[in-house]
Order: structure tokens, then C-alpha cells, then sequence
């Protein structure tokens, strides 16, 4: 026994500062998850546009998909559009969005436009890549978008650089690292954790928790299916969100992000969303009933919630929010038209953008 | 106007499928989301949605159907106030074939694109005359560059495991910490996946980190990320972002430390566009190189070598010594046999080039410097003076940075060579402990000889 004892109190020896500070800093955040922001109407109209183009746009995806326009792996967005959109508005200039190969919502989220990443989708020479990297590799520095990565979890360190730089810098700049329940399960977002609280690095880990990586639900691949509590053994703090209500993501993320900004370290948001379509095109998606997919669609949209909401408020009449979906969906038929139009990049391309 | 709904591609390889059943009927109206159809592929049965809402004003390819190729129009959709009789009589018009269907022709019909010609390198830098020379380690050599760029550049700094408060495992980084402070040398756990990928992040974000691995047998833990985030970023952004990192530490084999910390991965990472990669030999070639490798706008691999650490060469002593990456230097002059090496493999190289000489045979003995961007051009020059080719490295020999040479000198300077290349590389087995069998794995000074004595037919 005594052998055991000595160690477990040299361990709250050594842990004893850190600890102390985690807890006295830590404790004082609100009870993140919990809340739910009250909108006004400006701003329920903005999230109701944004993320009604997400879905539209991603609608045109799976079309121009159908037709040959866009090859390869094409994973759609549709049903989690909450998540980032509440994110972004809780978001300052400067701060940094890094995500997986679901990202077309990201982008159109944080500013680029729907025409250069639909003509990157038909590898087109004006989309965000210059039609190099596709769906699943877009970028912009301008809008401080980092991509847009293809190898499951390998955002995950590279946000944390980014939030590394940020420290660096001290800039006040915070970077939100977004992967799913299914990059969870890679072993470098543990690698990733444990610097960015030892360095105490300002980044938000958010988990877009949609209950299949692929086609493997969470419970059949992770021990601990609370994502939220993976931080737990390097000290940092988790919490779950509705992911489907954009008022209660973005309370989650503006609080996350003063957590993270205050020198607080890293904290982790887990999202809890739905995609309704299948992992990438060629998925028919038969792991999950048909009765789940329905019910998460007619009980828990997030756009169908903010549109009631506006209803409800006398906000917007039928009329109005028509004439919303009308200017959303010329966009994106803007998009769609300019993407298959737009011409292919010049075989000279083939060797550009290798090297400086 | 009625909008034609379209047979989908389901997969990427998808050219036609079934049209196995409809779940709504001419006069159902349809929303965006509805799934209105079910098609198999050869893989799956898929749902179709509608992107479009309005109502079906004509099924046109009935349920059952079999073989419906790819972009067949499949119904009509009326929007509002449209009618049955709205939809032409006439065939739709066909939408034109997408642009990725017709790829194949034009392509095969144009010549395939040329590769630029590559970029002319310049020399290195005249040393003014009179420019004092310090005998200084490989060791001191690279520390120096580091502490020089860092002097200069607030936004280098370095991370690894040890290079701060022990110093460097090897003693490269000493005194960083001392001179620089903890935030600009960063001793990191031993997380190679994890702080390779801190670092492209770190570039990416306008950083100049240098990564240091212990040894770069552990930097296949992060492979990936120094292949698939920072090589090919620069390219899949369209030239947007780019990550200026430079990966160093000690490269090949040590001395009995076995296979998993022996091996040379100068072949491995010259493989890959988007990389450089950096060998040097000399303290002089290591000091200005990473000097240059730091300010250089691409990722590095810059590769050491242990036993090298050690070796005294002059420096010259200039307040800012600089080398052109991708640039090979004549070490020694010779007009009988050309051999080219790098790194730990120039020691075997000059070696045997002093026996050479004894027996009457004058050796040029090239230092590759830099594997990629490889300078075959002085290569090529001095195979057309020299008429034959022995390559040196540790390496393992299948698909060398020997085996590379071989082939671009055979395909460009062919009329040249007198004698079929002979490549000496390391044996094709993990390193072994034991030290008789590790002697035997390496190459060695008599094997470059031998290699040599056949191509000038003097064996």
C-alpha cells in the first residue's frame, strides 16, 4: 500500500500548480453547452440565409455530381450547416478555420465564394485551387480558411500549429480545428492535445459529431462515444452541444473562443449533428434506418428550426422567406452555370505551383 | 421552363445503372430533399433526391429499366403555373455531355505537356580572397546557421525533442536555448506524428520553423504529415499557402544501433514533388546550406549524418555564407572516372579516389549536395568528359538515389559512357547488430575501388 500512496500523492505534487491553475482559470467559464443565445431578427435572417445557401449549394454538388461536372469523392454537408454557421459568427477577424474533406459549408461560411469552389469542384482554372485540388483540398488564405484536408485527423495538428503561430505572434487570434467522431479515433489529435495544453495554445477542437465515420456508427468504433471528454487526461475541457440549434453553437463557440483567447489553453466543443445524406456520393448510406434519417430531418432541421422561429416572431411572412430561397438558389445557379463554363486550367498548369 | 431531372453518376466510375423504382408518380409534387427515385449502380441501390421543387410532369424512363446511361433525361419536373403540355413534344435537348466525359480525347489528341525546363541554379558565391578559413565541426557548422538565421529572422524558430534545455540529443542546438529563450527553441514530447504537424501548421500560418528529429528513422512517424500537408499543399491550394519548414536531424546509419535506427531515406523523400531535399557533406556545404534551406519558401529535407557530427572542415569565415540549393560540387577534379556521392558517402568516395590515384587512375569525385532538385546537368558534363559513372551512397539499392542517376544519365548522355554505371549502395538487409555484419552492410572504400578498376577496364 505504501508504495502506492507515495505515488499517487508525488503525482498531485507535481501535477499540484498546473492543476491548481487549470481549475481556478478554468472554472470560472460558463456552463458552455447549456445555453441558448437569444438572436435578433437581423441575425436570424443572416443564419437562416447562410445556411440555406449551404444547403442549396450542396443540393447543386449532388447534382452536378449526378452529371459527371465533378468527379472523385464529393462529401456533402447537408443537415450539420448549424455547426459552422454558428461558429463563424461568434468568430473575430484574424481567426483561423481548418477542417477535413466535408468542407464546402466551411467555406461558403467563412466568405469564399460559392462560384470559385463550385468551378474547384468541376476542376475548373478560376476555382480556389486553380482546379488542383478538388472538393476535399481548398484553401484561402485571404479569408484565413486553411483547408480542406484529406487524411482523416491530419487537421487536427495542423490547427494546433496554427494556433502555436498564433501564441507565437501573441496576436489574440484563435484557431478552430474542426474533425469528426470519426477522426477522434487518430492517434495525432491526442498528440495534438497534449501540446496545445501543455503550451496552453489558443484553439478551439470542435468535433462535428455525426454519428457515422463512414459507415460505422460511433458506438461500434469508440470506447468512449462522449467526445467531449477525450480531453479529459490532458486537462482540457469538454463540452457537448446541440449542433442542430445554431443559437445554442454559437453561445458554445463565442464562450469557447473567450476561453481560448483569455490564455486559457485549448477547449473542445463536441457538436452533435446529422448528415442526411451518405458519407460521399457513391454511399447509399443502408447502416442507419430510414425512420432515423426522417426524424432527425422533420424534428431537428436547423434551418427549418430558425424559419419557424422567424414565422413564429412575425419576422419574415412566406413571401419574404421565399424571396430568400430565390436569391439563394440564383446564387448557386449562378455558380453551377459559371463552374461548368468556366474552362478547364491550361496544361501549363500541370507544372506550376510545385515549388516557389 | 420544365427542367429536365437527369439519370445521376453515383460513384466515380459510374458510366450507367438501373432505374429500379419510382417513388413518385406524374403529378407528385416535389420538394428539394424529396427522394424520388432508386437506382442501383453495380455497387449499391442509391436514393435520388430532388434538387429542384415543383411537380413530375413526365416520367420518361420507366421503373425496371435497365442499362440508363449517365445524363439520360429521366423526367420532367414542371415548375409553377407550368403544365404537361409545356414539356416539347420533341426529344429533350440533350445536356451537353459534361466536360470530364470528353477529357480523354482532346487529351490523347495534345501532345502531353512538356516539363519546364529546370530552373538554371546559380554558383556558389566567390570567397574573396584573403577570407579567413575556421576549422569547424559539421555540429558547430549547422548550429551556427541556425543561430545566424534566427539572429536575422524573428519568425525561425526551433522545435524538437531535446533541443532546448538538454541541448540537442546530438549537440546541435546548443546554446539555442541559452541565446533564444524557450519560445524560439521549443523542446517538445515525443510526438513526431504530432509536432511534425504542429509545424507545417506553423509555417502555413507565415512561421520559418525548424523541425529536428532525434533521427529521421523516427520521422516515419510523421510521414504523412510531411508528405501529404507539407509537400503537396502548395500545389492542391493553387499556390495559395505554402509551408516553409525545414525538417533536420541525423540521416542513415549511426554505428550499432541496428535496423530500425540505421536507415538512409535520401531516395525516399527525393521521390516527392514539392520537397527538397539536402544532404551535405562538408561543415562549409552544411552551414550554407541550412542557411539557405531557413529562408528557403518550400519544405526542406535537410538530412545529417551522425558521424559526420564530428568531422572538422574549413569554413569560411563570412558574416553571411550562403549556398544555391540544388547545386553540385566538384570536390575534386579528375578526367578517368566521374563518381558521385553525398553525405557519409563521400567519405568512401574520397578515399577511394586517393587509392585511385595511386594506381594511375584520376578520379572527379562529385558531391551531389542536394538530391532534389538533383543537379544532373554537372553530372552529365563530367560523365562527357570522363566516359564512365560509379555512384556511392548507404542507402539501400533498389530504387536508389544510384539507381535515379543511372537512368537519366543513360537516357540523356547515352553516346557518352564507355562502360555500363555501376551504383554502390548499402546491402539490400535491414542493418544488422552485430559488428562484422554491420561492416558488411555498409559499402566500403574497397567495393568503390573495385567499382571503379571495371568501368575503366583496368581491374
Amino acid at each position: 500500500m505504501a508504495p502506492r500512496k507515495s505515488a499517487a500523492s508525488a503525482g498531485r505534487r507535481t501535477g499540484a500548480s498546473k492543476s491548481a491553475k487549470s481549475r481556478s482559470s478554468k472554472s470560472a467559464k460558463p456552463a458552455i453547452g447549456t445555453v441558448i443565445a437569444e438572436f435578433d431578427k437581423e441575425k436570424e435572417l443572416a443564419v437562416y440565409r447562410e445556411m440555406l445557401l449551404i444547403r442549396r449549394f450542396e443540393e447543386k454538388a449532388g447534382q452536378l455530381y449526378g452529371m459527371g461536372f465533378i468527379g472523385g469523392f464529393c462529401h456533402l454537408y447537408i443537415g450539420q450547416e448549424a455547426v459552422i454557421t454558428g461558429i463563424q459568427h461568434a468568430m473575430i477577424d484574424g481567426d483561423q478555420l481548418i477542417t477535413g474533406y466535408r468542407d464546402h459549408g466551411h467555406m461558403l461560411a467563412a466568405g469564399m465564394t460559392a462560384r470559385g469552389v463550385m468551378a474547384e469542384l468541376t476542376g475548373r482554372r478560376s476555382g480556389y485551387s486553380r482546379g488542383k485540388g478538388g472538393s476535399m483540398h481548398m484553401f484561402s488564405f485571404e479569408k484565413n480558411f486553411f483547408g480542406g484536408h484529406g487524411i482523416v485527423g491530419a487537421q487536427v495538428p495542423l490547427g494546433t500549429g496554427l494556433a502555436f503561430a498564433n501564441r507565437y505572434k501573441d496576436n489574440g487570434n484563435v484557431s478552430i480545428a474542426f474533425y469528426g467522431d470519426g477522426a477522434s479515433n487518430q492517434g495525432q489529435v491526442y498528440e495534438s492535445f497534449n501540446m496545445a495544453e501543455l503550451w496552453e495554445l489558443p484553439v478551439v477542437y470542435v468535433v462535428e459529431n455525426n454519428r457515422y465515420a463512414m459507415g460505422t456508427a460511433v458506438s461500434r468504433a469508440s470506447a468512449q462515444t462522449d467526445f467531449s471528454q477525450r480531453g479529459v487526461s490532458f486537462n482540457i475541457p469538454g463540452y457537448q452541444v446541440d449542433g442542430m440549434d445554431v443559437r445554442a453553437v454559437y453561445a458554445a463557440a463565442e464562450a469557447a473562443l473567450e476561453f481560448a483567447r483569455s490564455g486559457n489553453g485549448p477547449i473542445i466543443l463536441e457538436m452533435l449533428t446529422y448528415r442526411y445524406r451518405g458519407h460521399s456520393m457513391s454511399d447509399p448510406a443502408k447502416y442507419r434506418s430510414k425512420d432515423e434519417v426522417q426524424k432527425m430531418r422533420s424534428e431537428h432541421d436547423p434551418i427549418e428550426q430558425v424559419k419557424v422561429r422567424l414565422l413564429e416572431k412575425g419576422w419574415a411572412t412566406e413571401d419574404e422567406l421565399k424571396a430568400i430561397d430565390k436569391s439563394v438558389r440564383d446564387v448557386v445557379a449562378d455558380s453551377a452555370e459559371f463552374a461548368q463554363t468556366d474552362p478547364e486550367p491550361d496544361p501549363s498548369e500541370l507544372y506550376t505551383d510545385i515549388l516557389a | 421552363m420544365p427542367i429536365d431531372i437527369l439519370m445521376p453518376a453515383l460513384s466515380p466510375t459510374m458510366e450507367e445503372g438501373t432505374l429500379a423504382k419510382w417513388l413518385k408518380n406524374e403529378g407528385d409534387s416535389v420538394a428539394s430533399g424529396d427522394v424520388i427515385a432508386e437506382i442501383e449502380t453495380d455497387k449499391a441501390t442509391m436514393e435520388v433526391e430532388a434538387v429542384d421543387e415543383g411537380t413530375i410532369g413526365k416520367i420518361v424512363v420507366p421503373e425496371g429499366s435497365e442499362g440508363v446511361k449517365v445524363n439520360a433525361v429521366i423526367a420532367v419536373l414542371l415548375g409553377d403555373g407550368e403544365s404537361a403540355s409545356d414539356i416539347g413534344t420533341e426529344k429533350p435537348a440533350a445536356t451537353p455531355a459534361p466536360a470530364a466525359a470528353e477529357a480523354p480525347a482532346p487529351v490523347a489528341a495534345e501532345p502531353v505537356a512538356a516539363a519546364p525546363a529546370a530552373a538554371e541554379v546559380p554558383s556558389d558565391p566567390d570567397i574573396p580572397a584573403g577570407t579567413e578559413m575556421v576549422p569547424t565541426t559539421v555540429r558547430e557548422a549547422l548550429r551556427d546557421a541556425m543561430a545566424e538565421e534566427m539572429r536575422a529572422d524573428d519568425d525561425v524558430f526551433v522545435m524538437g525533442e531535446e533541443v532546448a534545455e538538454y541541448q540537442g540529443a546530438y549537440k546541435v542546438t546548443q546554446g539555442l536555448l541559452d541565446e533564444f529563450g524557450a519560445r524560439r527553441v521549443v523542446d517538445t514530447p515525443i510526438t513526431e506524428h504530432g509536432f511534425a504537424g504542429v509545424g507545417v501548421g506553423a509555417a502555413m500560418a507565415g512561421l520559418k520553423p525548424i523541425v529536428e528529429f532525434m533521427t529521421f528513422n523516427f520521422a516515419m512517424q510523421a510521414m504523412d504529415q510531411i508528405i501529404n500537408s507539407a509537400a503537396k499543399t502548395r500545389y492542391m491550394s493553387g499556390g495559395q499557402m505554402h509551408a516553409p519548414v525545414v525538417f533536420r536531424g541525423p540521416n542513415g546509419a549511426a554505428a550499432r544501433v541496428a535496423a530500425q535506427h540505421s536507415q538512409c531515406y535520401a531516395s525516399w523523400y527525393s521521390h516527392v514533388p514539392g520537397l527538397k531535399v539536402i544532404m551535405p557533406y562538408t561543415a562549409a556545404d552544411a552551414k550554407g546550406l541550412l542557411k539557405a534551406a531557413i529562408r528557403d519558401p518550400n519544405p526542406i529535407i535537410f538530412l545529417e549524418n551522425e558521424i559526420l557530427y564530428g568531422h572538422t572542415f574549413d569554413v569560411p569565415k563570412l558574416d553571411d555564407f550562403v549556398l544555391p540549393i540544388g547545386k553540385a560540387r566538384i570536390h575534386r577534379a579528375g578526367n578517368d572516372v566521374t563518381i558521385v556521392s553525398f553525405g557519409i558517402g563521400m567519405t568512401y568516395a574520397e578515399q577511394a579516389a586517393d587509392e585511385l590515384s595511386g594506381m594511375g587512375i584520376e578520379a572527379e569525385v562529385i558531391d551531389l549536395r542536394t538530391i532534389r532538385p538533383m543537379d544532373l546537368p554537372t553530372v552529365i558534363e563530367s560523365v562527357r568528359k570522363t566516359g564512365r559513372l560509379v555512384t556511392v551512397e548507404e542507402g539501400f539499392p533498389q530504387s536508389s538515389v544510384g539507381t535515379e542517376i543511372a537512368t537519366r544519365v543513360m537516357q540523356q548522355a547515352f553516346d557518352y559512357l564507355d562502360a555500363p554505371i555501376l551504383t554502390v549502395a548499402g546491402k539490400d538487409v535491414p542493418m544488422p547488430y552485430a559488428a562484422n555484419l554491420e561492416k558488411l552492410a555498409l559499402p566500403n572504400v574497397a567495393e568503390v575501388v573495385d567499382a571503379v578498376k571495371a568501368v575503366t577496364y583496368t581491374a
